[in-house]
């Protein structure tokens, strides 16, 4: 089962929810760190890195020896990443979505495929529950790179196949093309939230993004305690599973600050997390087992 | 023959000059020796998630440009206008067409030799 950690808004706690669970999760597990604008998982774990891979993602080259300058490329790429300027077809390498029509039109054979960087995936494993090893994964895009997405999917294709061992994402925040790229794939979102008026607002979005996935969707109330009741009445209303609500403690913000898993340090952040393990899986495996399935 | 096309919030020389390159409203392009003047809309170019200032250095070569007068002008647009052989003039803001149009006559303007602008500045 793929487990995704959501959450509109940033900073309620989805790194502190997903390194939780991944220190009391009892079954094969690999954690993903998929908010690769600023991947912050691994200080948490504290993965061993085994390997760290340039993710490329292919772009034009231009030969202009070749090149008649006919324009077929330019008129055919939507992102402007090639344009016929006077005598010179201009290459934007930073622009090119990959998507290769260029390469694929050019009747010349003006063009072939180079690599843009878009960052960086390193892999490896951490020490989970009860001293198992865990896989690790964590994409880090490189900085200047605008487009997360392509490399959020070259990191999801190393994730493992196999049926018996689960896996955690930690998404980014927001609802936009890459927290969907995150939370695509899951078998159960896990929307994490704070009790205020702006936790609120963005939970709202998150629901409206993510619900039309059709996946089964929780909310985790993190900080709990220092708002008022909107959240939850918000999820009553939508009829949403409040799977957890995470106490507003300075033993977390402490744990949390020293690089620590709050679950591992903090004993009622360690029932809460169980208590939350096992909700996730029931609300996957109800979904899984359910006569009806979506294409 | 010169031509120099303006970036302008209108069609018309009492329109106010569009400080943005990539996302201008639109370019009115005059003839200097004849004053003859002409109205590209830049609306396409508006409209685009990104590479604005490339699809609007292409609309103003098109329109047979040999000068832009602008506020702001970004590296990739800078680039593809220089390849063109468009000359650049920056920092023209808060004047009306026909404004920029005199003092470039004038001599009182310089053509640019990079942009002054980051990538993207007028995104939204």
């Amino acid at each position: 089962m793929i487990y995704a950690i959501a959450s509109g808004k940033g900073g309620t706690g989805k790194t502190t929810v997903t390194a939780s669970l991944a220190a009391v999760w009892d079954r094969p597990l690999t954690a993903v760190d998929l908010d690769v604008e600023e991947p912050n998982l691994h200080l948490f774990l504290n993965p061993t890195t085994e390997a760290e891979t340039p993710a490329l993602m292919e772009t034009p080259v231009l030969d202009t020896e070749r090149c008649t300058l006919c324009g077929q490329c330019a008129a055919f790429c939507q992102f402007k990443a090639l344009s016929v300027m006077g005598k010179t077809l201009l290459v934007f390498q930073e622009m090119c979505h990959g998507c290769g029509g260029c390469l694929a039109l050019c009747p010349e054979g003006a063009l072939s495929p180079g690599g843009r960087e878009l960052g960086r995936i390193v892999s490896g494993h951490f020490q989970a529950a009860g001293g198992a090893q865990a896989g690790f994964f964590m994409g880090r895009l490189r900085v200047g790179e605008a487009m997360s997405p392509p490399l959020m999917r070259q990191v999801k294709a190393l994730l493992p196949k196999t049926a018996d061992a689960d896996i955690l994402i930690d998404s980014p925040p927001g609802v936009s093309c890459p927290a969907v790229n995150a939370v695509m794939d899951a078998d159960c979102i896990v929307l994490v939230t704070e009790p205020t008026p702006f936790g609120l607002h963005d939970l709202k979005l998150a629901v409206e993004a993510f619900r039309p996935l059709g996946k089964p969707l929780g909310v985790v109330v993190n900080r709990a305690g220092i708002g008022d009741e909107k959240v939850q009445q918000f999820c009553r209303e939508q009829n949403l599973g409040v799977w957890a609500e995470l106490p507003y403690s300075r033993a977390v913000a402490e744990a949390y600050a020293r690089g620590e898993v709050a679950a591992r340090v903090v004993p009622e952040m360690r029932t809460a997390t169980l208590a939350l393990m096992a909700r996730m899986r029931d609300a996957a495996a109800a979904s899984n087992s359910g006569e009806v399935h979506h294409a | 023959m010169k031509i120099i096309a303006v970036t302008s919030e209108g069609p018309k020389l009492t329109d106010m000059v569009d400080p943005r390159f990539g996302r201008a409203g639109g370019f009115v392009v005059v003839n200097v020796d004849t004053n003859e003047t002409s109205y590209v809309d830049n609306g396409n170019s508006q409209t685009m998630a990104q590479g604005a200032g490339i699809q609007a250095a292409e609309n103003v070569a098109r329109a047979g440009a040999q000068v832009v007068l602008s506020g702001f002008v970004g590296p990739k647009a800078f680039q593809a206008l220089a390849a063109a052989g468009i000359a650049v003039v920056q920092n023209v803001e808060n004047m009306t067409v026909a404004e920029a149009v005199g003092k470039y006559k004038r001599g009182e303007f310089t053509v640019a030799d990079g942009p002054n602008a980051q990538a993207g500045g007028n995104k939204g």
